[in-house]
C-alpha cells in the first residue's frame, strides 16, 4: 500500500473550502441551540408542569435519538407534509443546510440545557438564603448569583458539547452539503483516496478541537479568577 | 433600656413549625423589644436555626403568628420583602457571594434592593468596612479573606442594609479559635450601639456582656428565658443546667 504524503497536503487547502460551511453549522446552532437550551432551563426550573413536561419531553426525545436520524426525519420527513410546505419554515427546512441547523440546534439546546442546570444545582443553597436575606427578589438572585456562578460550574461540560457539535456537523455530508467532510468526500470520489484525504480532514478538525479546546480553558481559568486555588 | 422605651419590635405567638412528620417548634412565644439583645443557646438540632430562620421567613411556620416590626409574615410576598428588608441575618458559613469582591458584596443588594446610585452604595460600604475594620480588603474576593475577615464582610453587607433589626445564627462556630473575638467586638460594638439583635450563639461570655435575655430551647420548645445573670446563677429547668454544666465545663 502506497502512501502520499503530498496528497495530504495538497488536500488540506481544498478542505478548507468546506470550512465555511462546517463553522457556519457549528456557531449558527450553537447560538441558537443556547437559546433554546436557556429557555428549557427556565421551564424546567419553573416548576409548574405546564412547563416542565414539555421541557422534559423535549431533552427525552433528542438525547434519546442519534442526530443522523434526527437529520434524515427532518430532511426526509418533514417536507412529506402539506402543512409544513406551506408553513413558515418551509423556507429553511426546504434547504439541507437549514435542516441541519434546526437538528443541531434542537440537539444543542437539549444537551446544554442538562448542562446548565447541572450548574444551577451546583449554586450553593447557603447563597440563595444570603441574596433573600438582603432582600433580593426572585429575578434578581437568578441574574446576579446563579448565572455567574453556574455558567463557570458549567463550562466544562459546556466546552465538551461545544466540540462534539463540531464533530456532529460532519453530518450534515450525509444530506448533500459540502461542509469539510462533504468535501472531503468529492475529493475522495475524484482521488481514489480515501486513506490520505480523511486523514487530512482528521487534521482540520484537530486543529479547531485543539484551538476550541484552548479558548474554553482561557475561559474557564477566566471566570474561576475567584476561586481560591489549593496549594 | 428603660421601661418606658418597651416597644416589641419581633413578636413570636404560638408559632410551629413541621418539616414533614417531625415538629421542629413546638408552640413558641417570643417577644423582642426595640434595642434589646437576646441570645439563644440550646442543643444542636434543638431549632434555634429553624426559629430565627422564620423570623425573616426562610423558613415558612405553620401555626401561629410572626410579627415582625409591625408586619405580619403570612402568605403575602409584600410583607416578605418588607420584613427582608428591615432584617439582616449573619449566617454560620458566611455565605458571601464568591464571584463579586467583598466591596461588590456589599453594593449589590444596596444597588437591587434600596435603589442606590454607585457612588452612594460604594461610600455606604467603605464606610461599613471601616466599621468593622478591614476597609483594606474592599478589592479582595472573599475566598482571599481569612473566617473572620469574611464573617465581618457579612456582618458589613447586612448592616449596608439598614436593618432595624439584626439576626445571627453561630456566627462564630465555623471560625478558628483564634478569629472569633474580632467578630464577637463587632457584635459587642453594635449592641452597645443599640441594635435589636437576636444571636444564636454558645459563647456565653458574649451572652453574659450584652444580652438582656438568654432564651435556652430544646427539642424545639423554649424552656427557659431570663435576663443572664438569672439565667448562670438560677437556672430553673433540669434540662437548662445539664446544658449549661456541659457547655461551661469546656
Ligand atoms: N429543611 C429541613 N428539613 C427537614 N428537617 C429539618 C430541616 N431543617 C431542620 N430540620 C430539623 O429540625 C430540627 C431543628 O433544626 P435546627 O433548627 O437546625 O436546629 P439547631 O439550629 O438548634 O441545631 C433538627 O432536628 C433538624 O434535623
Ligand atoms: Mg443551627
Amino acid at each position: 500500500m502506497t502512501f502520499d504524503v503530498f496528497l495530504i497536503l495538497n488536500s488540506i487547502p481544498t478542505m478548507i473550502e468546506g470550512l465555511g460551511i462546517t463553522l457556519k453549522l457549528l456557531f449558527l446552532s450553537t447560538v441558537i441551540g443556547l437559546a433554546l437550551a436557556v429557555v428549557t432551563l427556565l421551564m424546567r426550573l419553573s416548576g409548574h408542569w405546564l412547563l416542565t413536561w414539555p421541557a422534559m419531553f423535549y431533552i427525552y426525545i433528542f438525547r434519546g435519538t442519534p442526530i443522523l436520524v434526527q437529520i434524515f426525519i427532518i430532511y426526509h420527513g418533514l417536507p412529506q407534509f402539506e402543512f409544513i410546505r406551506e408553513g413558515v419554515l418551509w423556507p429553511l427546512l426546504r434547504e439541507p443546510f437549514g435542516c441541519c441547523v434546526v437538528a443541531l440546534s434542537l440537539n444543542a439546546g437539549a444537551y446544554v440545557s442538562e448542562i446548565l442546570r447541572g450548574g444551577v444545582l451546583g449554586v450553593d443553597r447557603g447563597l440563595h438564603e444570603a441574596g433573600k436575606a438582603l432582600g433580593l427578589s426572585t429575578p434578581h438572585r437568578f441574574i446576579y448569583i446563579t448565572t455567574p456562578i453556574a455558567v463557570r460550574l458549567a463550562i466544562p461540560a459546556y466546552s465538551n458539547d461545544f466540540i462534539s457539535m463540531l464533530k456532529a456537523t460532519a453530518l450534515a455530508s450525509t444530506v448533500t452539503l459540502m461542509d469539510m467532510t462533504g468535501v472531503a468526500r468529492t475529493i475522495v470520489a475524484k482521488t481514489f483516496a480515501p486513506y490520505e484525504i480523511f486523514i487530512a480532514a482528521a487534521i482540520v478538525y484537530l486543529c479547531f478541537t485543539w484551538t476550541f479546546q484552548r479558548g474554553f480553558g482561557l475561559l474557564e481559568r477566566y471566570m474561576s479568577r475567584y476561586v481560591k486555588k489549593d496549594a | 433600656m428603660g421601661e418606658e422605651a418597651r416597644v416589641p419590635i419581633i413578636v413570636l405567638e404560638k408559632v410551629c413549625k413541621f418539616f414533614g412528620q417531625f415538629q421542629a417548634l413546638k408552640d413558641i412565644d417570643l417577644v423582642v423589644n426595640k434595642g434589646e439583645r437576646v441570645v439563644v443557646c440550646g442543643p444542636s438540632g434543638s431549632g434555634k436555626s429553624t426559629m430565627i430562620r422564620c423570623i425573616n421567613r426562610l423558613e415558612e411556620h405553620n401555626n401561629g403568628r410572626i410579627v415582625v416590626n409591625g408586619h405580619e409574615l403570612t402568605g403575602n410576598l409584600r410583607d416578605v420583602n418588607a420584613v427582608r428588608r428591615e432584617v439582616g441575618m449573619v449566617f454560620q458559613s458566611f455565605n458571601l457571594f464568591p464571584h463579586l469582591r467583598v466591596v461588590d458584596n456589599l453594593m449589590l443588594a444596596q444597588k437591587l434592593v434600596r435603589n442606590r446610585g454607585k457612588a452612594e452604595a460604594r461610600e455606604r460600604a467603605m464606610h461599613l468596612l471601616e466599621r468593622v475594620k478591614i476597609p483594606e480588603q474592599a478589592g479582595k474576593w472573599p475566598s482571599q479573606l481569612s473566617g473572620g475577615q469574611q464573617q465581618r464582610v457579612a456582618i458589613a453587607r447586612a448592616l449596608c442594609m439598614d436593618p432595624a433589626i439584626m439576626l445571627f445564627d453561630e456566627p462564630t462556630s465555623a471560625l478558628d479559635p483564634e478569629m472569633i473575638s474580632e467578630v464577637l467586638d463587632v457584635m459587642i460594638d453594635l449592641a452597645q450601639e443599640g441594635m435589636t439583635m437576636v444571636v444564636v450563639t454558645h459563647e456565653m461570655g458574649f451572652a453574659r456582656s450584652v444580652a438582656d435575655a438568654v432564651v435556652f430551647m430544646d427539642a424545639g420548645e423554649i424552656v427557659e428565658s431570663n435576663p443572664p445573670a438569672e439565667f448562670f446563677q438560677n437556672p430553673r429547668n433540669e434540662r437548662t443546667r445539664l446544658f449549661l454544666s456541659q457547655i461551661l465545663s469546656h
